[in-house]
């Protein structure tokens, strides 16, 4: 039987969370009921990038969006789209429905327009567990042409001319990389895919492990023979489950299908790839702690030189891609070096996968040519911020980056204008700050990460970022004076030169951009004992203001009685009993509680 | 994998797993597949557009169910969409299937047997 229709479910982490693994069944029990069962094809899908809207289902071929599918609206979705062809409107994603409310195909919402697809081309389009799904998008054609009609060199050549850097974070030439390890000649090399995704905030890597591991075991192989590797490792945290599941499916396919093993393509090449699982230390991202953690040594960073390219597992000449670089090498090989520079900008080629969140209304994932600006991230395809709330600042490149202000929202993304912006483009967490949100507080959640993160053994970064947190909240609990800032600045310095890995080297970001940017908040907190963003608690009052209705919610709901006030009537806040919990704040309809 | 055609041979066969899920600007076919459609026998009308167009490999032909156009007393009706130009059929049994698919779609001409005018005049 010919499937008429097939039916993506989105099953990445964020869908899997809203409860996307019952909807499948739920769908075969409703086709089994109308007799249609083998008619239509449910696929597992990756992740499809809008998760703020999840759980997905899109039906082919006319490609439906429909939207936070309940199990409940299963049936109906049978019943009536599958069944009898009437799209259900009501659980179309608002955004496809045009104001005449015909229905959008998928690629056609403002959220997708925007965006290339490059590393993210099959996520959300294939079945992960389904290797001829890859085939058929073209995958391991470029490992073949790699392997048949091209040399090691060349190889390297062509991943220079594309222009590809590093998308971890440091942002160095793929290519030139590559090349180290080629010249460093040895019996044994290795290649290992950096999947230790570790910034708050940050899923790229996970949608894409999830959603196309061919793509992710074809780089590491095309890498390995350009220098010389015939074995590769992933390190991926343990904390991913799901992408674990799909990478050990998809090594097993490969191999049964004569891709991963001995004499590819009757090439003569040999590649075996093996999974290792880190326990989600985050100072493994970092490539020398990695290499001692796959080696079964404590997740330690060493000096630098000798890089991995010359001395690394094992003591052999190592490379180490992250996962977005080794998803884009198939893309350039196949559609060439030449096709993949003209998107981007100068020195910056190609795009880049967001995992955009925070006070944003379209939370997921996105990926743009480089050169897009920040703002049109946030307000195009992100669909700008909840509640008309103004925005404060975007933070990239999670507890290694900084907060770069409104005022420079036009930036191009690009990885120098975000270091000249204070920030980076680190592996791309984004995280968009509204008005109701406190730097000095923001500035302390990634020092609390960093503190406990920081695996000890220099002491700038165990002790600095220790040091620092305390003088953050020395200031946030309205004790700092402006002396506090001048000397958090300067620690800040001094951990930021002197740090033996990245992990301490940039931890201080957050802090020097911050203050670099939102001086005067940090100054309100110092000098007027007062926090602009209504956050920092020993620093707020409460107040009820004329809005109120009367409506009783807060004095009902507040843990410490401290609201009075009777039904339509102005409620007040004793404010020496009230516990600044901000209950009362988030639950009142109209907004009538303000922190000052 | 012994060479890149054992690749090219997966990869044609694997193709009409995937072609769906795609933007479509080819022929559309939509069925008509209300209760009434459904009663007048659309559904195995439909199946068998379904399974002629796969065998004949026309990646570029959809088939949509949808739903009722009004016209109950012809179901089952099936329309043709090619560009702007929308031809419909109405009383359509398996064999005007194959005719519908081997004279319009291949060869371009319209089935007048079918054609809803040849009712409704």
């Amino acid at each position: 039987m010919i499937e008429r229709a097939h039916v993506l479910i989105c099953s990445g982490s964020n869908c899997i969370s809203r409860g996307s693994k019952s909807l499948r069944q739920e769908f075969e029990e409703n086709l089994d009921r109308l007799g249609i069962r083998d008619e239509i094809k449910l696929v597992n899908t990756g992740c499809v990038g809008l998760c703020e809207q999840g759980p997905f289902v899109i039906v082919y071929p006319e490609g439906v969006f429909y939207s936070q599918v309940k199990m409940k609206d299963i049936k109906t979705i049978c019943d009536e789209h599958l069944y009898k062809g009437r799209i259900v409107e009501k659980l179309v994603f608002d955004e496809a429905l045009t104001e005449t409310k015909e229905v959008r195909a998928f690629d056609e919402i403002k959220f997708y327009a925007k965006q290339t697809r490059v590393a993210l081309r099959n996520c959300g389009l294939i079945n992960p567990d389904d290797i001829e799904e890859y085939i058929a998008r073209d995958g391991y054609r470029a490992l073949g042409k790699v392997l048949l009609d091209m040399t090691p060199l060349s190889v390297i050549e062509e991943m220079i001319t594309s222009g590809l850097r590093g998308r971890g974070g440091g942002g160095f030439s793929t290519g030139l990389k590559w090349k180290f390890a080629y010249n460093n000649k040895a019996d044994q090399k290795y290649v290992i895919c950096n999947a230790d995704e570790g910034d708050p905030g940050a899923f790229m890597d996970r949608a894409l492990l999830e959603g196309d591991p061919h793509s992710i075991l074809e780089g590491l192989m095309i890498a390995g023979y350009a220098i010389g590797a015939d074995k590769g490792y992933i390190y991926v945290r343990i904390e991913y489950p799901t992408a674990i599941e799909k990478l050990k499916i998809a090594i097993n396919q490969a191999k049964e299908y004569g891709l991963l093993g001995k004499d590819i393509f009757g090439s003569g090449f040999n590649f075996d790839i093996e999974i290792r699982l880190g326990a989600g230390a985050f100072v493994c991202g970092e490539e020398t702690a990695l290499i001692a953690s796959i080696e079964g040594s404590r997740g330690m960073s060493r000096n630098k030189p000798p890089f991995p390219a010359e001395r690394g597992l094992w003591g052999k000449p190592t490379i180490i891609n992250n996962v977005e670089t080794l998803a884009n090498i198939p893309a350039i090989i196949f559609q060439g070096a030449e096709w993949f520079s003209r998107i981007g900008t100068e020195k910056s080629k190609g795009t880049k996968v967001f995992s955009l969140g925070g006070n944003i209304k379209n939370a997921g994932l996105v990926e743009v040519p480089m050169g897009t600006t920040l703002r049109e991230v946030i307000y195009e395809i992100g669909g700008g911020i909840p509640k008309n709330k103004a925005l404060k600042a975007v933070q990239t490149g999670g507890p290694s980056g900084g907060a770069i202000p409104e005022s420079n929202l036009d930036l191009p993304i690009e990885y120098e204008t975000l270091i000249a912006a204070g920030s980076m483009m680190g592996s791309g967490g984004m995280v968009v700050i509204d008005e109701d949100n406190c730097m000095v507080d923001i500035c302390r959640f990634y020092l609390e990460f960093t503190v406990e993160e920081s695996c000890g053994k220099c002491t700038p970064c165990r002790e600095g970022t220790k040091k620092m947190l305390e003088m953050l909240q020395i200031i946030s609990s309205g004790n700092g004076t402006l002396e506090h800032l001048d000397k958090l600045e300067e620690l800040a310095r001094m951990v930021k030169s002197s740090s033996l890995c990245g992990l301490g080297q940039a931890a201080p970001n957050p802090i020097l951009s911050m203050l670099d940017n939102f001086r005067d908040e940090f100054e309100a907190h110092v000098v007027d004992k007062k926090c602009p963003g209504g956050v920092c608690k020993p620093l707020i009052k409460l107040f009820v203001t004329d809005d109120c209705i009367g409506c009783t919610k807060c004095a009902q709901n507040c843990p410490v009685n401290c609201i009075s006030g009777s039904a339509k009537q102005l409620h007040t806040i004793d404010t020496s009993a009230c516990i600044k919990c901000g209950i009362c704040k988030n639950i009142c309809p109209v907004d009538a509680i303000v922190s000052i | 994998m012994k060479s890149l055609d054992d690749l090219k041979k997966i990869r044609d066969a694997a193709q009409k797993k995937v072609t769906m899920r795609g933007k479509n600007e080819g022929t559309r076919v939509l069925v008509g597949m209300a209760t009434c459609g459904i009663s007048a026998g659309a559904r195995p009308v439909m199946n068998k557009f379904v399974e002629e167009i796969a065998k004949r490999d026309m990646n570029t032909v959809t088939v949509t169910p949808v739903g009722c156009i009004g016209e109950c007393a012809i179901e089952p009706i099936v329309e043709v969409l090619q560009g702007e130009e929308r031809t419909t059929y109405c009383k359509v049994t398996e064999e005007a299937v194959e005719r519908i698919i081997n004279e319009h779609i291949i060869g371009g001409k319209v089935v007048a047997d079918y054609v809803i005018g040849k009712y409704r005049l």
